[in-house]
C-alpha cells in the first residue's frame, strides 16, 4: 500500500458540515468599545462584568498577535468578524419543548439528542448554538445536589457573586493576546459549581455547534470544585463546512481546591477545511486550571481531529502542596490542517507532580507539533514530571514537530521526557492485511493502538466515541 | 505417500514480478498439490521471500507476468486480506512489530476473518481465549506472549513461534512459511517443525522456504526446490536437498550461464 493509499483513506468527509436555517439575530461586523458595551447591554450584564470586559479590550488593543508557534495563515482581520450572533428565540426557554425545534433536531443530527425520551441517560448536555446556549439537561436533578450547571449568561444573572469570584482569576484578562480577546466579546460557555464535599453525580457535558459563517465564536467556561468535591465534563464541538475560515478564541479556566479534582474532556471537531486547505475553523483556544487547594487533581485530555489551525495548550498550575496534573493528548492532522498543541505544567507548590501523554498523528500535507512547558519553581520542592510524546506520521507529506521546553529552579526535581516518532509502515500494513484484516481496519487499529495511552482516560462514555471519530477520519476510499 | 491426483491447491505459471521496476521473478512454475510438503532453497538473494511476499500480495511487488491460481481461483486479482481469509498463509522471515496493538486482540480479529469466511460463527473474547489456549500449547508459547503488543519486543525465535500460533489458529490451507527455522534454538525448532506435522494433513499443504537440512530432517518434504535468480532452477524430492548440504550452490551458476544462452 502506497503512501497515496493511506493517504486517500485519512481523506474522510466530514459528517457534520450542514448549515441549520434558521433566523439568527446578529450585531454589525467589527470591534470596538461601542461593540463590547453592546454586547454586555444585549446580556444584560452588570457593572463588574461590563468593567471587566472594557478592561479587557483595552488592552488587546495594546498586544499583537502572537507569532512564535509553527503555523501560518494569512492575517485575520478582526474588524471582519461578527462578533454576537443568536439564534432568533427570546430569553433562554425554561422548558425544552419551547425551544425551537430546528434547534433540537440539529442537536439529534449531531448525535446530541436533549429532548427528555432520547437524552444520555447518565450525562447532563448543556448544548450551545452559536453564540448562546439553548439547553441545558439536568439542572434540578443535579441542583438537588447542590450543583450548579448553566450557561455562563445564566450565571452571571444568578450566582453573579460566584462569577466575579473566579472569572479572569486563573486566566487574566491581558493573559494573551486571545484571551483578551476573548474577555472583551465573550458571548456564551459553561458554568459549572460543584459545593463542597460533593461528587457530580454524572458526567457533564457541553456540546459546541457554530452555524454563522461570518462570526467569531468566544465561549467562555468556568468550572469551579470546592474542597473534595469532585466533577468529570466533557466539552464536544462541530462546525459547517464553509470556505472561508471561521476564528473561534475561547478561554476555559477551572478551579481545584483542596482535596478536588477536575477531568476535563474535549472532542474537539471543528470543521477542518477542504484537502485544499479551503475553510476550517481557526482554533485558538486558552484552557488553564489552578489546582490551588492541597492534594488537588486536574486533568486535561483531549482529542482533537478538527480546525485548519490549532493553537492550544491546555495547562496546569499546580499551587497546592502535592497537587496533580495531568494532561492527555491526541491531535490527529490532515491534508493542510496544523496544529501547534501541548501543555504547560506550572509546578508552584511541594511535592506537586505532573503527567504529559501526547501522541500526534500526521497524515496529508499537515504539520502537528507539539509544544510544551514543565516549569519547576523554587518552592516545588520534590515535584515530579514525566512527560512522553510520541508521533506518528502517515504518509511522506507530513510534518511532526517536538518542544519540550524545561525551566527548573529546583535541583532535587525529577523530570522526565520520553519523546518518539514513528511512521505507519505498509510493511505493518501488509502484516495485519496477510491475516485478514482489512486494509481499513487495519489502520484503524494501529491508529487507535497508539493512542490507547490517552482514550483510557476519556470518560466510558467517550472512550468509544473517540475511537468512532478517529476510525471515522481513517474512513475513506481504499486507493 | 504422494497421490499425484490429489486436487492442485496452488499453480504458478511463468510468475514476473518486480520491485521499483527492477525485475526480480523472472518466471516462476510452481504446482503445490494437497497433502503435499514442499521446500524451496536457494541462495540468499535469490527471490524465495519476494515469491512469498507476492503469492501474499505484498503492495510493493508488481506481477509483470504470468499467473497464480488458488483452487480455481485467480489468485492476483484478490487483495491481500481476501487471500488469507480463503486459506494462504505467509509465516514472515521478519516478522513486523507493531506497538499499541494487543496481540490477543490482533490474533482474534485475524480468526474471525477468516471464521467469517468459512461460514463460522465470530467467536467473542472468552470463546477466543479459550481456543488461543489449546493453540497456544501446539508451539509450547507462554500465554504472557498474547497481554504484549504484536512482536514488540519479542525475541526472533519468539517472533517466529508467535508465526507458528497464527498458523494454528488460521488453519490455512496453503502455508508458505519463510525461514521460520532461522533464529530458533534446537528446542524451539522441534516444537515449531512439531507443529507444522501436527498441522499439516491431506487436505492442506506447506511450502517451506529454508536455508537448512536440519529442518528437512524433521519435516520431510514430498519436493525440493532450488531457486536461483528469481526462477525454479531445479526440483526434485528430499535427495536434492542432502545433495544441496553436499556440494553448496556453485553449480547454480554454471546452469545459471546455460539458461541464460538458452
Ligand atoms: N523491496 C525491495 N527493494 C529492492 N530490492 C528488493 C526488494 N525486495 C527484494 N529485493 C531484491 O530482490 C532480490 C531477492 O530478494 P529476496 O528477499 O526475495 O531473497 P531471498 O531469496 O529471500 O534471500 P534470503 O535467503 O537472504 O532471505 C534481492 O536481490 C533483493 O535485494
Ligand atoms: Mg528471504
Amino acid at each position: 500500500m502506497t503512501s497515496t493509499a493511506v493517504g486517500d483513506l485519512v481523506a474522510q468527509p466530514y459528517k457534520y458540515g450542514f448549515v441549520t436555517d434558521i433566523e439568527t439575530e446578529k450585531i454589525a461586523k467589527g470591534l470596538s468599545e461601542d461593540v463590547v458595551r453592546l454586547i454586555s447591554a444585549k446580556k444584560d450584564e452588570p457593572a463588574f462584568l461590563l468593567e471587566f470586559r472594557l478592561r479587557a479590550y483595552r488592552q488587546w488593543l495594546q498586544m499583537q498577535e502572537p507569532d512564535w508557534a509553527a503555523l501560518g495563515y494569512p492575517p485575520i482581520d478582526y474588524q471582519d468578524i461578527i462578533y454576537y450572533a443568536a439564534p432568533k428565540q427570546q430569553a433562554k426557554k425554561a422548558s425544552l419543548d419551547e425551544v425551537d425545534p430546528k434547534l433540537l433536531e440539529t442537536f439529534d443530527k449531531l448525535g446530541i439528542p436533549l429532548s427528555e425520551q432520547k437524552r444520555l441517560s447518565n450525562v447532563a448536555v448543556d448544548a450551545v448554538f452559536d453564540s448562546v446556549s439553548i439547553a441545558t439537561t439536568f439542572k434540578e436533578q443535579l441542583a438537588e445536589h447542590g450543583v450548579i450547571f448553566c450557561s455562563i449568561s445564566e450565571a452571571v444573572k444568578e450566582y453573579p457573586g460566584l462569577v466575579e469570584r473566579y472569572l479572569g482569576t486563573v486566566v487574566s484578562s491581558n493573559d494573551n493576546y486571545f484571551a483578551a480577546l476573548n474577555s472583551a466579546v465573550f458571548s456564551d460557555g459553561s458554568f459549572v459549581f460543584i459545593p463542597k464535599g460533593v461528587e457530580c453525580p454524572m458526567e457533564l457535558s457541553t456540546y459546541f455547534r457554530i452555524n454563522s459563517g461570518d462570526t467569531g465564536q468566544f465561549e467562555r467556561t468556568l468550572i469551579v470544585a470546592e474542597d473534595g468535591a469532585s466533577v468529570s465534563y466533557l466539552e464536544g464541538c462541530t462546525a459547517p463546512m464553509f470556505d472561508t475560515n471561521q476564528l473561534h478564541a475561547a478561554v476555559v479556566e477551572l478551579v481545584a481546591l483542596d482535596d478536588a479534582s477536575i477531568k476535563y474532556s474535549t472532542v474537539q471537531n471543528w470543521y477542518a477545511g477542504d484537502e485544499h486547505g479551503v475553510g476550517g475553523i481557526y482554533n485558538f483556544v486558552t484552557k488553564r486550571g489552578q489546582c490551588r487547594g492541597a492534594r488537588s487533581k486536574i486533568s486535561w485530555t483531549q482529542v482533537e481531529t478538527g480546525s485548519a489551525i490549532t493553537w492550544k495548550y491546555p495547562s496546569c498550575v499546580l499551587q497546592g502542596a502535592d497537587s496533580v496534573g495531568e494532561f492527555y493528548s491526541v491531535a490527529l492532522t490532515n491534508n493542510r490542517q496544523q496544529a501547534d498543541t501541548g501543555t504547560k505544567m506550572i509546578h508552584v507548590g511541594p511535592r506537586t507532580r505532573s503527567t504529559i501523554v501526547s501522541k500526534g498523528i500526521s497524515a496529508g500535507h499537515s504539520v502537528n507539533s507539539y509544544r510544551g512547558l514543565v516549569q519547576i519553581g523554587p518552592k516545588a520542592v520534590g515535584a515530579k514530571n514525566y512527560s512522553q510524546c510520541d508521533s506518528m506520521l502517515i504518509g511522506d507529506q507530513a510534518g511532526a514537530n517536538t518542544y519540550p521546553y524545561i525551566r527548573s529552579q529546583q535541583s532535587d526535581a525529577v523530570v522526565e521526557h520520553e519523546a518518539s516518532t514513528c511512521r505507519l509502515s505498509a510493511d505493518q500494513l501488509f502484516y495485519l492485511q496477510s491475516r485478514g484484516i482489512g486494509f481499513e481496519e487495519a489502520v484503524s487499529m494501529m491508529v487507535s493502538g497508539f493512542c490507547r495511552d490517552v482514550f483510557n482516560q476519556l470518560p466510558m462514555e467517550f472512550a468509544a466515541e473517540a475511537d468512532k471519530l478517529l476510525a471515522l477520519k481513517l474512513e475513506g476510499s481504499v486507493g | 505417500m504422494i497421490r499425484s491426483d490429489a486436487p492442485v491447491l496452488l499453480e504458478v505459471r511463468d510468475l514476473r514480478a518486480s520491485v521499483d521496476d527492477q525485475p526480480i521473478l523472472h518466471g516462476v512454475n510452481l504446482t503445490i498439490r494437497a497433502g503435499e510438503i514442499h521446500a524451496v532453497m536457494g541462495r540468499n538473494g535469490s527471490g524465495k521471500s519476494t515469491l512469498s511476499k507476492v503469492l501474499a500480495g505484498h503492495p510493493a511487488y508488481t506481477v509483470t507476468g504470468g499467473s497464480v491460481t488458488y483452487r480455481g481461483q485467480d489468485l492476483l486479482e484478490l487483495e491481500p486480506e481476501q487471500r488469507a481469509r480463503i486459506g494462504l498463509f505467509l509465516g514472515f522471515q521478519y516478522p513486523v512489530e507493531i506497538p499499541g496493538v494487543s496481540n490477543l486482540e490482533f490474533l482474534r480479529v485475524a480468526t474471525n476473518a477468516r471464521r467469517q469466511e468459512r461460514g463460522e460463527t465470530e467467536l467473542d473474547t472468552f470463546a477466543f481465549e479459550d481456543l488461543v489456549n489449546t493453540r497456544l500449547a501446539v508451539v509450547q508459547m507462554d500465554p504472557a506472549f498474547l497481554e504484549r503488543s504484536v512482536n514488540e519486543g519479542f525475541s526472533g525465535g519468539e517472533k517466529k513461534r508467535n508465526e507458528i500460533l497464527q498458523m494454528a489458529l488460521l488453519e490455512p490451507v496453503v502455508a508458505i512459511l519463510d525461514e521460520t527455522d532461522s533464529g530458533l534454538d534446537i528446542d524451539a525448532l522441534r516444537i515449531v517443525a512439531g507443529g507444522v506435522n501436527q498441522l499439516a494433513s491431506p487436505d492442506n499443504a506447506t511450502l517451506l522456504i529454508t536455508h537448512y537440512q536440519r529442518l528437512l530432517d524433521l519435516i520431510t518434504p514430498d519436493h525440493v526446490h532450488v531457486m536461483a535468480a528469481g526462477r525454479i532452477l531445479r526440483s526434485g524430492g528430499p535427495e536434492l536437498a542432502h545433495e544441496l548440504e553436499r556440494i553448496g550452490y556453485d553449480w547454480v551458476d554454471q546452469e545459471l550461464a546455460l539458461t541464460e544462452v538458452g
